[in-house]
Formats: structure tokens, sequence, C-alpha cells
């Protein structure tokens, strides 16, 4: 193509279209970068000022003093609601539902995919499909049906308590919320880990169970060891998603002391006493956002790889 | 008593039929090679001897037991596959140590084992490297340090050579010969190239369309095939399978061969099979290997029973250590194998010498041999 393409652009004089179309091109991009790029830039400089810079100043200026108290007031000072201890107590209670809900569910994710492509059952493409279709459920109809399910468990709790004297975690709105997630989370843990080993050497599992393997000793000595770049592709996944999740966090969680992040962040905002401290809810949102820019930071290049891996030999 | 024993294997996938009864045995010590072209179901067989898959019906004896029902690890077997199935995430050692690791084989244990088969392998310098670091015929070699380790009653190998460079499998070819040689184990192996059948094989089961075709040595195989599609696969250059008729006056035997725009050749047959005398005046086809089919000077000197005719010949092929000649007989192309220095041109009439000690005849109806 391009020695067709070369004689062409010597007659046309085509030097200049040339660096014309590169300005073109790359302009578009770092317009659509900045684009991109300024809310961020706004929030980081904002939650470096003081209330009187932002109150008199330009949004987009530099802080002229920058200062770290928004921050160390959002994490620890702030009012959620009606407590004002900050919002470190949410930030763990993120942490604590989303490492269990990530790792519970990636787990399963790749169990079922093990089972689904190395030990085939009659009905297993059904199944598959019937997960596959768990992907496209819209959050909102699960809600209420999910309320009732999580309702019974709460009583199941209660009546367990009483009788044998623990609950099991059962109505605790963290361990509410894991499940929820982690069922949510199946079908797309299931469908990243299936595309995954249906291209996996079938021979390893054979020569495995010829070595004497059990079912569980072959996922976890030749399946697992050998599934890093999908195993990190489905954690950056779940962990974006579980983390980033308002909906059923508001829903189950929405009140008390066991709220997540997005919650606690959003009632933050919404908490009026007086003037709106702009400099503190963006400190709060930059805290809120950290983790998962933490997780696509050190994992990123596995991301674009195991999503690569996963598209041509799937 | 036979150390494996195969009684009417049937294996069915939903309606299609992969194998259909299959009868072998193999004393201890053979070495049996399945062969035929893929998708006859060869490597369905060496699954099922293997437990990897299930069986229909029919008994699968190792050593007088029968292991049907058994799990693979407990059928006291190795099995070295295609793609080698190396865990990727292993040392050589850890490969090659996994099985015993598996059966809780103690460490000081497991070390001296390794040792022992790197030792036989020579892939002593690779035990700490991963798979992804070794050479295709390293990666081999690990893969049969994982089956030998086992020191098991039967060894199995799914088509081990394929994925190997042309020179590289003539040399792992000899190895697992010596291999055998030197251990006495009982192999199982499967393969569609049948150079690899013919030197390594101790019996030979030529397979088509889930059926053993023939099972025999390999001398009986190459020589006494039973029809025409053993006759055509095994061999190379393939086997020359000529329309033929049957003519001849009273007792005396005659193979009549067509030519285009030529005379027919007519060769006396002085030893002609007993059945073969049901064919007169029919048509039959000849069979007879390229060697068998040459001129005469180099023709087998002990050989009773030579015929020969002056034969047109299109293309000579020189290879080096033989010449070969195209000439036209039936209508079809026949290939004569020559001495290297025979002085042929293409377009003249040569004189060839038919063995026909070694040519056999086939039914064009059934395709089975007419003894």
């Amino acid at each position: 193509m391009s020695t067709m393409a070369a004689p062409v652009r010597q007659v046309s004089g085509g030097v200049n279209v040339k660096i014309v179309n590169r300005v073109v091109i790359y302009g578009l991009l770092a317009l659509f970068a900045l684009f991109y790029l300024m809310p961020l830039f706004v929030m980081l400089v904002t939650s470096f000022k003081t209330m009187n810079e932002i109150q008199n100043g330009n949004m987009l200026s530099l802080p002229k003093a920058p200062t770290f108290d928004p921050w160390l007031k959002a994490w620890g000072e702030t009012c959620v609601g009606l407590t004002c201890a900050g919002i470190k107590g949410y930030f763990w209670n993120s942490i604590k539902m989303v490492v269990p809900a990530v790792l519970i569910s990636t787990m399963l994710g790749a169990l079922n995919g093990y089972v689904l492509t190395k030990w085939r059952f009659r009905g297993a493409t059904l199944v598959f499909g019937l997960m596959l279709f768990a992907c496209f459920i819209p959050f909102q109809s699960v809600l209420l049906p999910m309320a009732t399910i999580l309702g019974s468990l709460g009583r199941l709790g209660v009546s367990l308590q009483n009788s044998v004297g623990t609950s099991f975690g059962l109505g605790n709105p963290t361990v509410n919320l894991v499940f929820v997630h982690v069922v949510y989370g199946i079908g797309f843990t299931t469908l990243f880990f299936r595309n995954y080993y249906e291209a996996f050497p079938t021979e390893l599992v054979k020569a495995a169970q010829v070595d004497g393997a059990s079912f569980f000793q072959i996922f976890r000595r030749i399946m697992l060891p050998n599934s890093m770049p999908i195993f990190v592709v489905t954690v950056i996944y779940q962990f974006t998603n579980i983390w980033n999740d308002f909906l059923f966090a508001s829903a189950y969680a929405g009140t008390g002391d066991s709220m997540p992040m997005t919650v606690a962040l959003n009632n933050v905002v919404n908490t009026s006493t007086g003037v709106v401290e702009y400099n503190v809810n963006m400190a709060a949102a930059m805290i809120a956002a950290l983790p998962t820019l933490l997780v696509y930071v050190l994992a990123g290049r596995y991301f674009v790889r195991g999503l690569m891996a996963g598209a041509v030999k799937g | 008593m036979a150390f494996l024993e195969i009684n009417g294997l049937r294996k069915r996938f939903g309606q299609v039929e992969i194998l259909k009864g299959i009868d072998l045995e193999l004393e201890k010590g053979g070495f049996l090679v399945l062969v035929g072209p893929s998708g006859c179901g060869k490597s369905t067989l060496l699954n099922t001897i293997a437990g990897l898959e299930t069986i229909t019906s029919g008994e699968i004896r190792i050593d007088d037991r029968a292991v049907n029902d058994l799990h693979p690890s407990k059928r006291d077997i190795a099995m070295v596959f295609q793609s080698y199935a190396l865990y990727p995430n292993m040392t050589v050692a850890g490969n090659i140590s996994f099985g015993m690791e598996m059966r809780g084989v103690p460490a000081d244990e497991r070390q001296k084992a390794i040792d022992k088969v790197a030792k036989v392998l020579q892939i002593g310098h690779l035990l700490q490297r991963k798979p992804s670091q070794l050479s295709g015929g390293q990666r081999q070699r690990v893969a049969m340090g994982r089956a030998l380790v086992r020191d098991p009653k039967l060894f199995l190998f799914d088509e081990p050579l394929s994925n190997l460079d042309a020179k590289l499998r003539v040399d792992m070819r000899i190895e697992i010969k010596r291999l055998h040689a030197t251990t006495g184990t009982t192999i199982v192996y499967v393969t569609h190239d049948q150079i690899e059948a013919m030197t390594l094989a101790t019996k030979i089961a030529v397979m088509r369309d889930g059926e053993v075709q023939q099972f025999g040595t390999p001398a009986e195989i190459y020589n006494n095939p039973a029809n025409v599609f053993v006759a055509d696969f095994m061999g190379s250059p393939a086997m020359n399978l000529i329309p033929a008729t049957i003519g001849g006056d009273g007792s005396g035997m005659a193979v009549v061969l067509d030519r285009e725009a030529r005379q027919p050749i007519t060769l006396p047959m002085t030893n002609a099979p007993a059945g073969l005398s049901a064919f007169k005046g029919k048509p039959v086809i000849f069979g007879v290997r390229p060697e068998a089919l040459t001129d005469p000077e180099g023709a087998e000197r002990n050989a009773s029973h030579i015929a020969t005719a002056d034969c047109h010949i299109e293309v000579v092929e020189p290879a080096g250590s033989d010449t070969f000649a195209v000439t036209n007989l039936g209508g079809k192309g026949v290939v004569a194998r020559l001495r290297a220095d025979a002085n042929i041109q293409p377009g003249t009439s040569t004189p060839l010498a038919f063995n026909l000690t070694k040519a056999v005849f086939f039914d064009p109806a059934t395709e089975n041999r007419i003894r």
C-alpha cells in the first residue's frame, strides 16, 4: 500500500499535507486527553487549596500555598451525616467488603471455568449460557428480590443467634454486601475464566490425572498457577466494580456504621452545615478513588495482556 | 497370557461409534504401534487404555487385571503426550517428580529417582529450568523422563514425535528404540507415520474408521497386507496398485496389464495364490512394491519367480541412493525402484523385472487380499 501511495503524495506536494494531518491527529488527541484529565486536575488542585483561595481564585489555578489540611480533615474530622469522625471508618468498611467479595467471586469463577471446560458434564453449555445471562441482568431488577432474600437471611441470623449463640454474620450489612457482590460477580468471573481455560491445554489436565492428582490438586497445582493474566484481569474488574458500587451499597447498607465509602462520600457532600467545603469534598473523593487507581497502576499492564490473551486464544 | 489384552472394545460418542470392536494383545516387553490416518480412532483407543476416556463395552486387561473402571493413576501406566504436556509453572525436576509427590513418595526418594532418570536421559543440567526455557528435543526428553520415573507396567506414547522437525524426529526415534531395548518396557505407541510404525514396532495394528484392518509384525504387515488400505498405507513410496486382469489358458495363469496405445503386458504366473483361479478372466488389483519392480540387473537374485517386460518410462526421479522411474500400467502411474546408476532415459522403453514372488492380489469389489 505504501509503495502505491508514495508517488501520489509527491505529485500533490504532500509533505505539508502529511504534517498537517499529524498536527490535526495529535491536536485532537491532546484535546481529548485534556478534556478527560480536566476534572481530575480540578479535583487535585482544589483539594490542596484553602477555602479562602477557592472562593476568591480561579478554579484552574494551582494552589498558592498547598495545604494537606483538607485531606486530613476529610480522613479524620469531616461530618458524614450526623457523625463527624471523617471518612476513615467507611474507607475500612469498603476494604472489609471488597477484599472478601473480590476473592470469593474470583475463586468461584475460576472453579466454574475449570469445571465448565475441563470436566464437561451433560448440560455444561446450558449452565454456562445461563451464567452468561447473569451478566446482562440490570442491577435495578435485582434490588427488591435481593432485599427480600437478605431480610430472610437476617431473620435466620437472629434465630441462630438466639438458639446457637452466633448468627454466622447473617444480617450483618457488610456480609450482606459481600454476598450480593459475589452472587452478582460470578457471572462475569465465570465468563472470564471459562474463556481463558477453554484455550488452556487439556493435555496438561490429562497428564496430571495420569500422575494421580485429584480434582482440587489439579486446580490448585496446575490450573491456578498458570492463570495469572486472567486472575489479574478478574481481580481488577471485580475490585473496580465492587468498590465503585453505589446502588447496592446505598440500598443494603445505606445507613449506620457499616456503610461503604461510596455512600459515605455521598453523605459528606450532602451534609449541609453552613458553607460547602469544596476542598474537603474533593479530598474525600480522591481518597475514595485511590484504591482503584492503585490497583490499575500496579496491575494495569497485566490487564491489557490478559484481555488480549483471552480475546485471541478464546 | 498376554500382558496387555483388549477384548471387543467399543466406544461410542452419542450415536457415533468411534471404536467398533477392537481386539488386540501384546506380550510383556512388546512394542505395539497403533497406526492409521487421522480420525481412525487410534488416539481414542490409547486414551481408553490410559483411562482418560471411558469405554462403552469390552474389556481392557493389563498384566491380567481388568482395568476398565480404574482411575488413570491406578492403572500403573505412564503417558507421553503429543504436546508433551509439561506443567509450565514447575521446573523440570518438579515436572518429573509431580506424580511421585501426588502418591506421597518421600522427598529424598523422589530426589533419587529424579537423579536416576536424569542420568538415563542426560537431562541433569536442565533440572532447574522451566519448560519454556527448553528446546523441542529437550522437552521431549523431559516428557519421557516424567513417564520413566514412574517405572510403570505400561508406557503410552501419543504421537510423541510429531511436533519435532524431521532430523530431530529421526534422532528421537532411535532414542526411543534404544530406551525400549535397554529397559525392556512394554509400550503402546500411536502415530500416523508408517515409517515410525515400521521401525519401532514389534507389533503393528493398522486402523481405519475405528476398526483394526490388520494386526501383525511389521514384516507381516509390509509383505502380506490384508487389504488394499493396508497395502497402500504402509510403505514409502507406496505400493503400486495396478488394475489388471487374470488371463491364461488351461492350468497356467498370467497377469495382463493394459497400457495406453500399446500392447498389454502379460506376466506368466507360476506361483499364483490358490484363490486367484476363481478370478480367471476377471479384473483384480495387482499390487507390487516399487522395490519389487526394478531393472533386471538389480532384481533380487534369490527371488524364485521374476518376469521381465519392456516398459515405457515417462518420468525419471534420481533420489541419490535410488532412481525412481514412473511408467504407465493399467491407466495408472507405476513407480519402479532402480539402482542409483541405472542408465535410463524418460521417453524410452526399457525392460523392467517384476518380482512376482512379492506380488499380491486384491479383489477390486471387496478390496480384500486374494490368497
